[in-house]
């Protein structure tokens, strides 16, 4: 059983839960893992009993780089959760790994959410949430939320080409 | 792939087609602030359908609910009303649920379970359970897959689905303007419903000037939260034949049609795609009308992007030119093919979809509840004159479409047509 407080919430994986609780294991280590199915070996997001394209039951945890692509995102001014409000506008990111892009059919991939955060892990401010759009180039960093949990999520990659990614500007 | 029109194996085989019908609607007031319990509100809502179809309590034995653990179950109203059933099933869900109860209905009666079916859907959605995820909902712990989602912030309707908005404007230059204009049509439809809760008309102007939500929707681009309970009542057309009504036959239905991965769709491309793009498959051939047969539609306006989306992946225009679709006039009263002539989720009040197929109904008994004066033969003596306050009645309406959303993933549809 993971429980842990994160900006006024409470999370919990319970025990029955094995697929959730190693994911996150993982991440308490700062090493990002996902599921290789034994049969079909495709990787999968986020974790699942079985895999998505074979049914196989059996997979392995493999670590995957954490860079990819910002596929789509939401800039949130309204927020749900009272201790996201002193964050907004925070970003969510849908971001493709480049790992297994377009694979196993060209629409498909590993699309991976998360915030923008700075590199500590804490939510990114105003001028950086301007910075980013469909088409940046991100690197994954951890939010550490309690002993043994910690959140994946995403930073500006500064060592990527800096193209000019499509942003919403209304 | 798409499936061979004449060859469909789905919910609703040809042989059904026009087989049943919708006899009775009924719905409360749409308020914020109904000072009553869903048990109450729901008992409302069925006693009026059953007037409306001139049906005592003992000629309902089925009925059907869905809800998301924030309403009455079916025993309590059909206890209220003096229903004695022979068949009920309360189900969880929201948007999507209503065109896939229909068709449960019909299954249900063609199996013999039951003969005549009412479904409700009964809601504080202002007063208790919002579902823009404020209140109650935000203080329930994340747990298990919402790790995945609630833990960063992402959690309300409009959160989740926006990055299938954004990526149809990214894809395709869809912009806000555009779809503003949903909004803006669907104030005009309110606007001569008596019972909408927004009757107000806005610009497009209004729309993107209002307080930006969540890219890219701004306030104006949201349904309002309201308190209500709606029902139809659903039998077999040779049934429906003896009551008070036009008959309004059910053509094809599609329930909760998914896109791949269901559990997190946005693993399955293209995600400026919605499950239209698979429903349409299933619509159009059971019911045997293709969208140019469609006098009017009913496509679900949690948010603007959303009617647009599903109007465009069912096929009334072009992949991409749904911006375009919502904008020239069309789907207004008085255009080729108005959607949501009650002024819909974002004006009359939020049903999870139940009220736009009671507006459809309506609308193809030539009987929508607009400010036309009462005739001596009981009907409305349409003007068909759109203005402010005035008809909002689709002139010689046979057939309707609706199309009903959960998320970009899993949606619903229904064709009906008159007679
Ligand atoms: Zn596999």
């Amino acid at each position: 059983m993971i429980s842990a407080q994160y900006l006024g919430m409470p999370l919990e994986v319970n025990d029955l839960d094995h697929e959730n609780l190693n994911y996150f294991a993982y991440c308490a280590k700062h090493d990002f893992r996902l599921q290789r199915c034994a049969s079909c070996k495709l990787l999968r997001y986020p974790p699942t009993t079985a895999c998505p394209w074979c049914s196989e039951l059996n997979s392995e945890w493999v670590s995957v780089e954490g860079r990819g692509t910002v596929h789509s995102y939401t800039e949130v001014h309204h927020a749900i959760q009272p201790a996201f409000k002193p964050y907004t506008p925070y970003l969510v990111l849908l971001v493709e790994l480049d790992t297994q892009s377009d694979m196993p059919t060209k629409e498909e991939g590993l699309r991976v959410i998360g915030n923008l955060v700075r590199p500590d892990g804490v939510l990114a401010p105003k001028a950086e949430v301007e910075r980013v759009g469909i088409g940046s180039r991100v690197r994954m960093v951890f939010t550490d939320v309690a002993p043994g949990l910690a959140l994946p999520q995403w930073t500006i990659d500064e060592t990527a080409l800096a193209g000019t990614p499509w942003r919403y500007r209304g | 792939m798409p499936l061979p029109r004449e060859d469909v194996e789905a919910t609703t085989p040809k042989f059904l087609r026009d087989k049943y019908a919708i006899v009775g609607v009924g719905e409360t007031s749409y308020t914020r602030g109904s000072d009553k319990s869903t048990r109450a509100l729901a008992s409302i809502a069925v006693r009026n359908a059953m007037a409306d179809a001139g049906l005592k309590p003992s000629e309902i034995d089925g009925m059907l609910s869905y809800q998301f653990n924030d309403s009455v179950f079916s025993p309590f109203v059909a206890g209220d009303l003096g229903i004695r059933l022979n068949f009920y099933m309360d189900v969880f869900g929201g948007g999507s649920s209503t065109e896939a109860l229909i068709g449960i209905a019909i299954g249900v009666i063609e199996a013999g379970l039951c003969k005549t079916v009412v479904i409700f859907r009964s809601m504080n959605g202002f007063s208790q359970v919002r579902i823009g995820g404020t209140g109650v909902r935000s203080a329930i712990p994340v747990s298990g897959d919402m790790m995945h989602s609630r833990a960063y912030g992402w959690q309300s309707a409009g959160q989740m689905f926006a990055p299938t908005f954004m990526r149809h404007m990214h894809d395709f230059g869809t912009t806000a303007e555009q779809v503003a204009h949903v909004r803006v049509a669907h104030s005009h439809h309110a606007s001569n419903n008596p019972k909408a809760y927004y009757k107000k008309r806005v610009t497009a102007e209004d729309v993107v000037t209002s307080r930006m939500i969540c890219k890219p929707l701004h306030l104006l681009d949201c349904c309002v939260e309201t308190d209500n309970a709606n029902a139809i009542i659903v039998t077999s057309a040779e049934r429906a034949k003896d009551l008070k009504h036009p008959l309004v036959r059910i053509r094809g239905v599609v329930g909760r049609c998914c896109k791949p991965r269901a559990d997190m769709h946005y693993q399955a491309g293209p995600i400026s795609t919605v499950a239209g793009h698979y429903a349409k498959d299933i619509l159009w051939p059971n019911s045997g009308v293709s969208p140019e047969d469609v006098d009017l539609t009913g496509s679900y306006d949690a948010f603007t992007f959303t009617t647009m989306l599903q109007l465009e992946d069912y096929g009334f225009c072009k992949k991409g030119e749904g911006g375009h679709y919502v904008s020239d006039g069309t789907i207004m009263l008085g255009g080729k093919r108005p959607n949501n002539t009650s002024g819909g989720h974002l004006c009359e009040g939020y049903t999870h979809g139940i009220a736009m197929v009671i507006e459809n109904v309506r609308q193809l008994r030539h009987d929508a509840d607009d400010s036309c004066p009462i005739g001596s033969d009981g009907k409305r003596q349409h003007t068909y004159d759109y203005r402010e306050g005035g008809c909002r009645q689709v002139k010689n309406a046979e057939v309707s479409a609706n199309f009903g959303w959960a998320m970009p993933g899993t949606g619903s549809a229904m064709v009906m047509r008159r007679g």
